[in-house]
């Protein structure tokens, strides 16, 4: 098998939730995800609002530390030693451009912050040039370097972000819903500027998204997520055409066409209900109370990820 | 369907309600860059004291503050006399220097003066043990003033660290901690500082030259008990801070890119509370004042014959219907001095939170 870049196997994130005076119960965030990513590739991470996407991201870079399971990057499993020195290696960008930068800091000061934890220069000079040089990379001016982030729009923002993860030279970033605080004309010169640095520097991402269209345009792979579980995995173009499990039908259905001939033919499948709490999860299969196709064994056990055809892999007792 | 070309202007077509596009004009390149003209960016700090500089109140606080540090460091080595010093004249004991109006001699001072001899005037007039009353004024603004000031610094110190580790643990920490600190706001805080000057007065012989052996134990009880008590106001408040800021994308980044925990409250958080620090550092100094003066009017301040402004203030009382002027003039300052650094304090807080940057 060839090495991949990034591996997680698993991966398990239960937070602890109080209940009454004494006791706890955990809540599962993220259950038993696994999934690989190689090198210079980007892997969707798909599903709706509370469903551990971004659990998932900032368990890899142990954020949390995850409950159970592990993450190899490079063949070499992350634990709390070397995860320091990992950082060089795997980095973030943020949802949100307002909150994710100090307003304390000039530019210059937060894109320059990797350079200073991890002491990759050797003198003043050294740190500016490598600053500038980051600045012009993402599509910023070299005299932006000294105003504060609250004079930059949004989209400025996001790349003030970028180029903060990119400071350190690393092979893999995880994109946590980069675009989605952005309007429609900037996501694309982001979307567009982080397929550019993948071509010119060969980082994987991790992309985090609920907009399919923006997920299908940029990813290699696709991986549906529902309620903590993995429910589907497929190549792009495979999943968004041929999508198998009923949760991932639905989810497409509502992807909305701009032409409005086709979309007016198109049938769009409705869920029934709410998403059920994570507290209190359905047994079995986590999608089955609001599933058409639902039988009794559903309820019984959870559903394996199996190989459907091509790497197609889905998590379904009845498709 | 017809390609766009964004050189070519579209025409318009006669119904339609679209604005024409050709009666546009394309923008120059010269005009384009007036599009992109930014104010000249400056540092953190200029920035702050440009803006501070044109708050028309901070800087008459500044000007007052200024003025009353230039009086008591320089006005000691101009005026003749020492603040417990019984005046005389030609080494003799002036008997009839008690309770002068402001500029006013006694007799054998104005005998003094027509023989020839120069006297200084007392500005103030003199107390009625016939010492100068306007150096007394400002001896007591300078062991208010450092009081204030040292005790305020204690209490930032400790309340900064123990609040900061505080919030930033969160969780069972947090929880410990925040306790201690309930439980020592529960103490009578004019109870330890009775205790202290007891036990402290007894126990400690502190060498009379200093400036802390000139104030006397009670001052040093009293920065005790700043140090152990007071700081729990401050260490809440920044607690607090720390626990809505350290919920920011930029602290999770910071944890990201490998900060240490030392290094996210120093760079990341600290900053941003420090608003929330200088207003009450300014405001603790004046409420420290209010507490030295308290302490002195009650008879717990400073050593005799060193004068506080508090304890000036109580010994003017006795004479208030005759000579109301001495309990005006302490009064006046300790009034000054507060206003003033609450006004500084506010104009800081406005100055250095970058969100109200226009």
């Amino acid at each position: 098998m060839a090495e991949h870049l990034l591996e997680v196997e698993h991966l398990k994130q239960y937070f602890p939730v109080r209940e009454g005076l004494f006791g706890s119960k955990p809540l599962k965030a993220v259950d038993d995800v696994s999934f690989t990513i190689d090198q210079g590739e980007t892997l969707g991470l798909v599903g709706e609002s509370g469903c551990g996407k971004t659990t998932v991201g900032r368990s890899i870079l142990r954020l949390y530390v995850p409950t159970e399971g592990t993450v190899r990057f490079e063949g070499e499993e992350i634990t709390a030693k070397n995860i320091h020195n990992l950082r060089k290696k795997m980095q973030m960008v943020f949802q949100d451009p307002y909150s994710s930068l100090n307003p304390r800091m000039t530019v210059e000061d937060i894109i320059g912050e990797p350079l200073d934890v991890h002491k990759m220069y050797s003198g003043k000079k050294e740190r500016r040039e490598k600053i500038l040089y980051l600045m012009d990379l993402v599509g910023l001016n070299a005299e932006h370097a000294t105003r504060y982030a609250h004079e930059f729009s949004g989209g400025q923002r996001q790349r003030i972000g970028i180029a903060r993860a990119l400071a350190v030279d690393p092979k893999f970033i995880v994109c946590d819903e980069p675009v989605s605080a952005l309007d429609v004309s900037i996501q694309a010169q982001v979307i567009n500027m982080f397929e550019d640095l993948q071509e010119k520097l060969g980082v994987a991402y991790l992309f985090i998204a609920h907009d399919l269209l923006v997920v299908r345009h940029i990813s290699k792979n696709i991986a549906v997520m529902y309620l903590g579980h993995m429910v589907e995995t497929a190549e792009a173009n495979e999943l968004m055409d041929h999508p198998i499990h009923p949760y991932t039908e639905s989810l497409l259905s509502a992807v909305p066409i701009p032409d409005p001939k086709i979309a007016r033919q198109k049938h769009r499948i409705m869920l029934e209900g709410d998403v059920p709490s994570p507290l209190h999860m359905p047994s079995g299969c986590p999608f089955r109370t609001r599933c058409r196709y639902a039988t009794e064994k559903c309820a019984q056990a959870v559903p394996e990820l199996t190989d459907r055809g091509g790497g197609h892999m889905v998590a379904c007792w009845n498709k | 369907m017809e390609k766009y070309d964004p050189n070519q202007t579209p025409k318009k077509r006669p119904l339609s309600l679209q604005l024409d596009v050709s009666a546009f004009e394309k923008a120059t390149e010269e005009e384009k860059k007036q599009q992109d003209v930014m104010s000249e960016s400056t540092t953190f700090l200029k920035d702050g004291l440009k803006r501070l500089r044109r708050n028309k109140l901070s800087m008459f606080g500044i000007i007052v503050l200024i003025l009353v540090l230039l009086s008591i460091t320089v006005a000691p080595s101009i005026v003749p006399y020492g603040y417990e010093e019984i005046l005389s004249v030609e080494g003799k004991r002036d008997k009839g220097a008690k309770n002068l109006k402001p500029f006013t001699y006694s007799k054998a001072e104005q005998n003094y003066i027509k023989k020839g001899g120069e006297r200084f005037p007392h500005i103030f007039g003199t107390d009625e043990q016939c010492r100068d009353y306007f150096i007394r004024v400002i001896y007591g603004t300078r062991v208010s003033l450092t009081v204030g000031f040292f005790a305020s610094i204690i209490v930032l110190i400790i309340g900064m660290i123990y609040g900061s580790i505080s919030g930033y643990a969160g969780g069972r920490v947090d929880m410990i901690m925040m306790r201690i600190v309930d439980i020592i706001y529960s103490l009578p805080d004019m109870l330890m500082v009775i205790l202290l000057s007891v036990v402290l007065g007894s126990r400690i012989s502190l060498p009379k030259t200093s400036f802390l052996g000139k104030m006397g134990p009670n001052m040093l009880s009293l920065f005790i008990v700043f140090g152990l008590l007071y700081w729990v106001g401050m260490a809440r408040l920044i607690r607090g801070q720390i626990l809505s800021i350290k919920e920011n994308d930029y602290v999770l980044a910071a944890k990201a890119t490998g900060s240490s925990s030392g290094r996210i409250i120093r760079r990341h958080i600290l900053p941003n509370c420090l608003s929330v620090i200088i207003v009450s550092t300014a405001l603790q100094i004046p409420s420290a004042i209010f507490t030295e003066s308290y302490l002195s009017f009650i008879g717990l301040g400073v050593q005799a014959p060193m004068p506080s402004l508090g304890s000036l203030a109580n010994a003017a009382r006795g004479g208030l219907q005759t000579y109301p002027y001495k309990l005006v003039f302490p009064a006046a300052m300790i009034c000054l001095i507060v206003l003033s650094l609450n006004l500084l304090g506010d104009g800081l807080r406005d100055a250095f939170d970058p969100k109200l940057r226009r």
